[in-house]
């Protein structure tokens, strides 16, 4: 599809160059990132306009970029001072990066919504940051495409990420009562509460949970010249 | 005198314990009658947090999580995992390995239909036919264990290909106090040979099978009479909804991943999209019906060609694919690669991909985002299922109470998948 793509890549810049801007980040060719106060009108250009005709949203979800480019294990250090068969409790988490990645997010919550065009067969990705870290907010793009509804209640129960105009913002898939958004990096893989039954009480009772959370494998990001851009196409030989 | 008590709206509770709510589908309906007024579907019943479980572990750990997602089409769900690592990665299976997968997709798809088919007409009232379908899942999940191990959950598809080639002999089934001598003669006899005549065999017979569903369905009144013009979607609500797959199909647009994005080796198939044209349930059984034979037409050709064509079915690059077990006992290297794939596995470079394969329910896609480490950053699973079950309320709105009942068989609901 790559002729199709430039043709794409051209007809969005010519239409909607001031508010998208693309990114080049990964195998996908046609990634664009908008800013939060354009995102409801570019949406609907996307979908109405001739060339691009994007009348489907694949799906939508939402991201954390708070420990993007963030390792676990500094392979560095680990060399000269040994390494303890990679059991990590909790919070041992670096947070300093190794190296710049490619990829600098502009803020921690995203939304990435994926949308296709079954007349014109053409995909294309769009992402954009809520600019509050604290209380993320976006505008929901529900009445742009219906698909969005439970798409966006998800990104809502998972990231916390509020969509502005949603008409129905609830929980979806945790429990019925549940504390916290449990996707977000910051949230423990064990989570935070257990529950069992309580004979005594005759009822289900929540309890801080018991387990220590540990990382048996630790993440890791090694120097890969393999895909380092300028050794690539035998740029080295 | 007698009080007319007020008649009032009322709420029901259908499910998560209720049989035709295939799996744990809580649905809250608001009744005047027994017309519903509105559908309020409560997921999660099922949510095993998937995505972040993956984010928590090297890549090729996830494989098999992914059966569990849909845990009626397995190998479709490896696939789309297993193509977004791909190309991160940048790597192509061997040509073989793509045709195994070709093969197994359509099995798989074959699966699916059938366990859809047999409980869609069980919900509706029609009992044989679930019990015809389910004879034929049975070697189908045989073709699966006699290459994986594994009846359902097969961790086959890995990175860079497929986990092992196919294999020469079928397993049998053994005497026991259970089968006479006439019955084990009769159910060994495709078993003779590779699995491969195994396949053949079953794509011999199948068409005939396929027949025998339509005999007691495609004409039935009762069937007609509890499908035709429920739950219409018109093709600009369906594409409004984010629907996908047969449920798109159904509705009369042309829409097949196979075809119009083809993956693998799927533009060398011949095989045609079938399409309703008044987007009901009756439509959309139809579709599905029409591609068990299309599915059978697919196997054929990849058999004939992997019959012909033996090779490599994964890739020699051991940074990603383990070396063979033999090799390890005298060579250092391999030794190496093996223990660090299996402990560290392996360094995706820093990106992003959005993979999708046209799986029985539909789109099935996995955005993936790596940041140049051994885990991926976010795994985004796209299921079909949850954009078909988010329109339910639209589907059933105006309808009687029993063809809820039709509606969440003609999405093909299955809650691994939706709940992740």
């Amino acid at each position: 599809m790559t002729t199709t793509n430039t043709a794409l890549a051209e007809a969005i810049n010519a239409e909607l160059g001031a508010v998208l801007e693309r990114v080049d980040i990964g195998p996908d060719a046609l990634v664009y990132e908008v800013a939060p106060a354009n995102l409801r009108e570019t949406c609907v250009t996307l979908r109405d306009s001739a060339a691009f005709k994007f009348e489907v949203l694949v799906d939508a979800s939402g991201v954390d970029y708070l420990d993007y480019g963030h390792a676990e294990w500094e392979t560095r250090d680990a060399t000269s001072g040994g390494f303890s068969r990679g059991a990590h409790r909790g919070d041992e988490f670096s947070r300093e990066k190794l190296a710049p990645t490619r990829y600098e997010p502009k803020h921690r919550f995203a939304v990435v919504y994926q949308l296709l065009s079954v007349e014109l067969n053409q995909r294309l990705r769009l992402r954009t940051f809520c600019e509050d870290d604290e209380h993320p907010m976006i505008d929901s793009v529900v009445d742009v495409w219906a698909a969005a509804n439970w798409y966006e209640r998800e990104a809502f129960d998972l990231y916390g990420i509020v969509f502005d105009g949603h008409p129905d913002l609830r929980r979806i898939l945790t429990d019925y009562g549940f504390i916290g958004h449990p996707f977000r990096k910051d949230f423990p893989v064990s989570g935070n509460v257990e529950m069992r039954y309580d004979p005594e009480k005759g009822r289900v009772v929540y309890e801080p949970v018991s387990i220590e959370p540990r990382t048996q494998i630790p993440k890791t990001i090694r120097e890969d010249n393999r895909y380092s851009a300028d050794l690539k196409d035998g740029g080295s030989a | 005198m007698a009080v007319v008590p007020e008649i009032q709206n009322f709420t029901i509770n259908f499910g998560p314990q209720h049989p035709a709510a295939h799996g744990v589908l809580r649905l809250v309906l608001e009744m005047d009658g027994e017309v519903i007024q509105s559908a309020d579907p409560h997921i999660g019943l099922l949510h095993r947090a998937t995505e972040k479980l993956a984010e928590t572990k090297p890549f090729n750990q996830s494989i098999g999580y992914m059966d569990r997602l849909d845990y009626v089409s397995m190998m479709c769900n490896e696939h789309g995992y297993v193509l977004a690592i791909e190309k991160l990665l940048g790597i192509e299976p061997p040509e073989r390995a793509q045709y195994v997968r070709v093969m197994f997709d359509e099995i798989t798809r074959i699966l699916n239909h059938l366990m859809w088919l047999g409980t869609h007409a069980l919900d509706v009232g029609a009992m044989t036919v679930f019990l015809y379908c389910f004879r034929e899942r049975e070697d189908l999940m045989d073709c699966y264990e006699a290459v994986s191990g594994t009846r359902m959950h097969a961790t086959y598809y890995r990175p860079g290909g497929v986990f092992r080639d196919l294999p020469e002999r079928m397993p049998k089934f053994q005497p026991s106090q259970y089968r006479s001598e006439k019955d084990l003669k009769r159910l060994n006899t495709a078993r003779s040979g590779s699995l491969l005549d195994f396949i053949e065999d079953f794509t011999d017979r199948f068409p005939a099978c396929v027949d025998d569903y339509e005999t007691l369905l495609t004409d039935n009144r009762i069937w007609k009479q509890r499908t035709v013009n429920i739950g219409v979607v018109t093709p600009e609500r369906a594409k409004q909804l984010g629907f996908s797959g047969p449920m798109l199909r159904g509705s009369g647009i042309i829409w097949d991943l196979r075809k119009m994005q083809p993956y693998e080796v799927y533009d060398r198939m011949d095989f045609d999209i079938p399409i309703g044209t008044n987007g009901d349930c009756y439509d959309r059984y139809l579709v599905r019906v029409e591609e068990l034979r299309q599915s059978t037409r697919i196997i054929k050709q990849c058999v004939d060609w992997l019959r012909d064509n033996p090779g490599p079915v994964i890739l020699d690059d051991h940074k990603i694919t383990p070396p063979a077990r033999i090799e390890m006992k005298d060579d250092m290297e391999s030794l190496i690669h093996h223990f660090k794939l299996f402990t560290e596995g392996y360094c995706v470079p820093e990106g992003e991909a959005y993979a999708a394969v046209e799986h029985p329910k539909g789109e099935f896609g996995v955005y993936l985002i790596s940041d140049g480490a051994n885990k991926p950053y976010r795994v985004k699973i796209r299921a079909p299922g949850f954009a078909h079950l988010a329109s339910m309320n639209e589907m059933v709105v105006g309808h009687m109470l029993a063809d809820v009942v039709a509606v969440i068989g003609t999405q093909d609901i299955v809650f691994g998948e939706i709940d992740r």
